[in-house]
C-alpha cells in the first residue's frame, strides 16, 4: 500500500512539474511579455523600449532559466539597468538583505502586476473565498445527487427510474451560464413573478453572506454538477442490485427497504465516490462561469482577471493552483477507492 | 410602433419554420417505415427518451440547413430604431417583425438565434470527428501493446487531462498565441492523425491486392494532404494556381478547433484504450492472430468494429459537450468573432439586461440548451439499445 502511495505521489510531482513547465512556457511567450510590457509602461512605447524594460526585470534570460528562477533552484537573476537603478528577482524594496534563492520552493511567488499585492495573498484570500463556495455546493450537492441516483437505480426501469434519469439528463445539458441565467430571470427579476426571492448579484456575500444573496451561485452550480453524479449513482447501483448477494437477501425474505439500505448501498457508493472526487476539475470550470456571472470575486474571478490583464506571476500561481486541485483530488480517489473496495488488490 | 401579440408570434415562428418540419416528417416517415431493418437506429424510436432526441437533434440540423430560408433578417444587419425592442415588434417600414425582439445593437434575435446553429453544427462535429480520429490511432495500440508505449500515451493524455479545460482556453485561444504560431504547429500534428487513420486502414486490409491498395491508399494520401496543407497551414494548392482555395480555416476558427480537438482528444484516447484492453483477450482476434493478420489489421478490423456501440454513444454525448465548450468560450469572449452569431457570445452579451430584457439571452440559451439535451438523449437511447445486443 504504501509502496503504490509513494508510486503514486512521485508521479503527481513529475506531473506537477511538466504542466507547470508547459503553463510558464504559455504565459512567457514573447507576444504575452510584449503585452505586459505595454499595459505596465505604456501602450506607446517603441520596440527597443519594450526589450529594454523586459531585459531590466530579467525578461530576457533563456526560457529554462527563468523557469528555474521561478521555482527556486536556481539564483535570482541581478541586473542593473543603464539609469544605475538595481533590480532582482529576489529584491524587494524595504527588506534589506536579498536571498540568492527566491522561487516555489522558497515560497515566494512574485508580485501580482494587477493587484499591487504578493500573489500568495491574492490566491489564498480569493481561494479562501472560494473555499465557502464549494463548501456550500457540496454540502447541497452530494446528498441530493445520491438520493436522486438511489432511488433511480434501486427499481431499474420503473417509471420514478425513467423520470429521474431523464431529469438528470436535463441537468447535464445544461451548463452554468445556461441554468445561472435562466434562474436569474426566474428567482431574480420581477418579470415572472412579482417578487424579486433572490439578488442577482452576490458581491455582498464576500462579507456578508446569506441565502438571498447567494443562493444562486451554489444552486446553478449545483444542477450541472449533480446530473452527471446522479447518473453514476444510478448505473452503480443498478448493477449492485442484480447481484447474487441481494437475490439471497430478498430470498430470505428481507425487506425491501432493508435490502436497499443495509444491503445494496455500501457497495453502490464505491463508484459516486471516485466520480465525486474527479468532480472537482469540472467543478473548477464552474467556479470560473458561476463568479464571472454572479460578481463574486473568488479563484475563478481572479483567474479571469489575471488572464485578461496579462498578469504572468498571478496567472502562473493560479494555473498551479488549479493543477494541484486536479491531481490531489485524483490520487485521493485512487487510494480512497482501494481502501473503498477491498476487492482491488494493489500490486506492491 | 405596433407589436404582435404572443399567439401571432407563436404562430409565425412555426410557420418560418415550415422547411425544417416537412423534413423532419419526411425522416421521420422514411425512418419510421424501415424501422425493422435499419438496425439500432431503428429500434431507437421504441423509446420515448431515444425518439425524442432523436427530434430534437434532427429538428436543429434541419433548421442549420434551412437557415437561410428560415431567417426574416440579416442575423448581422443593425436597425437602429430597433435597439432593445421588446419580441414581435413590427420593423418599421415592412410587414415584418423581430419575432424574438431585437438586442443591443438592434439585430434581430430570432434570426441570430437560427443562424447560430450554422456556426455550432458546422463545428462541434466535426472537432469531435477529429477528436476520435487521435484519439482512435493513439488509443488502439496503446491498448493492444500496452507496457511503454502505453505508459508514455497515457502519461500525455493524463497531463493534457490534469489542465482545467478554462486555464487550457484562456491559454490557448488568444490573439498573442496565434500570433506564435503555436495554434498551427498543434493543427499540424492533430491534422494528421485522420490521414494516418484512413491510409493505415487501407494499408492492412488491401496491402496483398496492391491494385486496390494503390487507388485508396494514393487517394487518401491526395485528398488528406490537400485538406491538410489548406486547413492548417492555410495554403491550398489551388491557390498557388491563382483559384478560389476550397479548404480553407480561418485562423480565429483554427485556433478554437485545435483548442477543442486537443481538449477532447484525450478523453477519447483513455475510452479507446480501455476498450481495446478488453476486447484483446477475445476469442476472435486470437483467431485472426492465428490467421497470421498483420496488429493493424487485428486493431482496425477486428477490435475496432467490436468497440463500436460505446464508441458510438461516446460520440454522441461529446458532441454535446463539445457543444457545451464551444458556448462557454463564447461566454468569455473568446468566441469565432464578435460580430458573428454564436450562442455562447449573445448569451455573454444579452446577461448584462437580462433583469429588464431577457428575451436577449433566453432564445440561445434554450437553443443550445434543447440541442445538447437532445444529443444527451439520443446517447442515453443508444446506450440503451445496444446494451439489448
Amino acid at each position: 500500500m504504501w509502496q503504490f502511495i509513494t508510486k503514486r505521489f512521485g508521479l503527481m510531482l513529475l506531473t506537477t512539474l511538466c504542466l507547470s513547465f508547459i503553463v510558464f512556457f504559455l504565459t512567457n511567450l514573447q507576444p504575452n511579455l510584449v503585452k505586459l510590457a505595454k499595459t505596465e509602461a505604456g501602450i506607446r512605447m517603441t520596440d527597443d523600449q519594450v526589450v529594454s524594460w523586459l531585459g531590466d526585470r530579467g525578461y530576457n534570460q533563456p526560457l529554462l532559466l527563468r523557469y528555474g528562477e521561478w521555482l527556486g533552484v536556481v539564483p535570482g537573476y541581478v541586473h542593473t539597468s543603464e539609469e544605475g537603478v538595481t533590480r532582482g528577482r529576489c529584491i524587494s524594496p524595504h527588506v534589506e538583505d536579498t536571498p540568492t534563492y527566491c522561487g516555489l520552493l522558497q515560497g515566494t511567488l512574485g508580485n501580482s502586476t494587477i493587484f499591487n499585492v504578493s500573489v500568495g495573498k491574492a490566491v489564498s484570500t480569493r481561494l479562501g473565498l472560494t473555499g465557502i463556495l464549494m463548501f456550500w455546493v457540496m454540502i447541497v450537492m452530494i446528498p441530493m445527487a445520491l438520493i436522486i441516483g438511489i432511488l433511480a437505480g434501486m427499481r431499474e426501469g420503473s417509471r420514478t427510474d425513467r423520470t429521474l434519469s431523464t431529469v438528470a439528463i436535463g441537468f447535464t445539458a445544461t451548463p452554468e451560464y445556461i441554468s445561472g441565467v435562466i434562474l436569474s430571470v426566474i428567482f431574480a427579476s420581477r418579470l415572472v413573478f412579482d417578487e424579486r426571492f433572490l439578488l442577482p448579484s452576490s458581491q455582498s456575500a464576500m462579507e456578508n453572506m446569506n441565502f438571498s444573496n447567494f443562493a444562486l451561485p451554489v444552486i446553478t452550480m449545483v444542477l450541472y454538477g449533480m446530473g452527471y453524479i446522479a447518473r453514476m449513482t444510478r448505473a452503480s447501483m443498478a448493477e449492485v442490485m442484480t447481484a447474487q448477494y441481494i437475490r439471497t437477501a430478498k430470498l430470505k425474505g428481507v425487506s425491501f427497504p432493508n435490502i436497499v439500505l443495509k444491503h445494496a448501498l455500501r457497495n453502490a457508493l464505491i463508484a459516486p465516490f471516485t466520480v465525486i472526487m474527479l468532480q472537482f476539475p469540472w467543478l473548477l470550470t464552474g467556479v470560473v462561469i458561476v463568479e464571472t456571472l454572479f460578481n463574486y470575486k473568488g479563484f475563478g474571478w481572479l483567474l479571469v482577471m489575471a488572464a485578461d490583464g496579462n498578469d504572468v506571476e498571478l496567472l502562473l500561481s493560479c494555473s498551479l493552483v488549479a493543477v494541484l486541485v486536479v491531481l490531489v483530488t485524483q490520487l485521493i480517489s485512487d487510494i480512497g477507492y482501494v481502501f473503498l473496495n477491498p476487492r482491488i488488490r494493489v500490486n506492491s | 410602433m405596433t407589436t404582435l401579440t404572443w399567439l401571432e408570434i407563436v404562430i409565425q415562428i412555426l410557420l418560418q419554420f415550415t422547411p425544417v418540419w416537412i423534413a423532419m416528417a419526411l425522416t421521420f416517415a422514411v425512418s419510421y417505415y424501415f424501422r425493422d431493418k435499419l438496425g439500432i437506429y431503428g429500434r431507437l424510436f421504441d423509446t420515448y427518451t431515444g425518439g425524442i432526441g432523436f427530434a430534437l437533434v434532427v429538428f436543429w440540423l434541419f433548421t442549420a440547413i434551412f437557415a437561410d430560408l428560415i431567417i426574416t433578417f440579416d442575423p448581422i444587419d443593425q436597425l437602429s430604431g430597433m435597439r432593445k425592442k421588446i419580441p414581435g415588434t413590427i420593423v418599421p417600414d415592412t410587414f415584418n417583425a423581430y419575432l424574438l425582439g431585437g438586442d443591443l445593437m438592434g439585430r434581430d434575435v430570432f434570426s441570430r438565434m437560427v443562424m447560430g446553429s450554422r456556426i455550432v453544427l458546422s463545428i462541434a462535429p466535426a472537432a469531435t470527428i477529429f477528436a476520435f480520429m487521435v484519439g482512435i490511432t493513439l488509443g488502439l495500440p496503446a491498448g493492444f501493446y500496452g507496457k511503454k508505449l502505453d505508459t508514455i500515451l497515457s502519461f500525455i493524455a493524463n497531463l493534457v487531462l490534469a489542465f482545467p479545460v478554462i486555464l487550457l482556453f484562456y491559454l490557448l485561444v488568444n490573439p498573442a498565441i496565434r500570433s506564435t504560431g503555436i495554434p498551427v504547429a498543434i493543427a499540424a500534428v492533430l491534422f494528421l492523425f485522420p490521414i494516418i487513420f484512413f491510409a493505415v486502414l487501407f494499408q492492412s486490409r488491401y496491402y496483398v491486392q496492391s491494385n486496390k491498395r494503390n487507388i485508396y491508399v494514393g487517394l487518401t494520401l491526395l485528398l488528406g494532404f490537400w485538406a491538410y496543407s489548406g486547413l492548417a497551414f492555410n495554403q491550398d494548392p489551388l491557390q498557388l494556381l491563382g483559384l478560389e482555395p476550397i479548404f480553407y480555416m480561418d485562423p480565429n476558427l483554427l485556433n478554437i478547433f485545435v483548442s477543442v480537438v486537443f481538449v477532447n482528444a484525450p478523453t477519447v484516447f483513455r475510452i479507446v484504450r480501455g476498450l481495446t484492453m478488453d476486447i484483446k483477450t477475445r476469442d476472435y482476434v486470437a483467431a485472426a492472430q492465428t490467421r497470421g493478420e498483420g496488429a493493424w489489421f487485428v486493431m482496425l478490423w477486428e477490435i475496432l468494429p467490436n468497440a463500436r456501440g460505446p464508441l458510438i454513444v461516446d460520440f454522441c454525448l461529446r458532441i454535446g459537450y463539445t457543444t457545451i465548450l464551444l458556448g462557454t468560450l463564447g461566454f468569455f469572449g473568446l468566441g469565432v468573432s464578435p460580430e458573428s452569431p454564436d450562442w455562447g457570445m449573445t448569451i455573454n452579451e444579452g446577461r448584462k439586461l437580462l433583469a429588464y430584457f431577457p428575451h436577449m439571452a433566453i432564445p440561445p440559451a434554450l437553443a443550445l440548451l434543447s440541442l445538447v439535451l437532445g444529443l444527451n438523449l439520443l446517447g442515453d437511447g443508444l446506450r440503451e439499445q445496444s446494451l439489448k445486443d
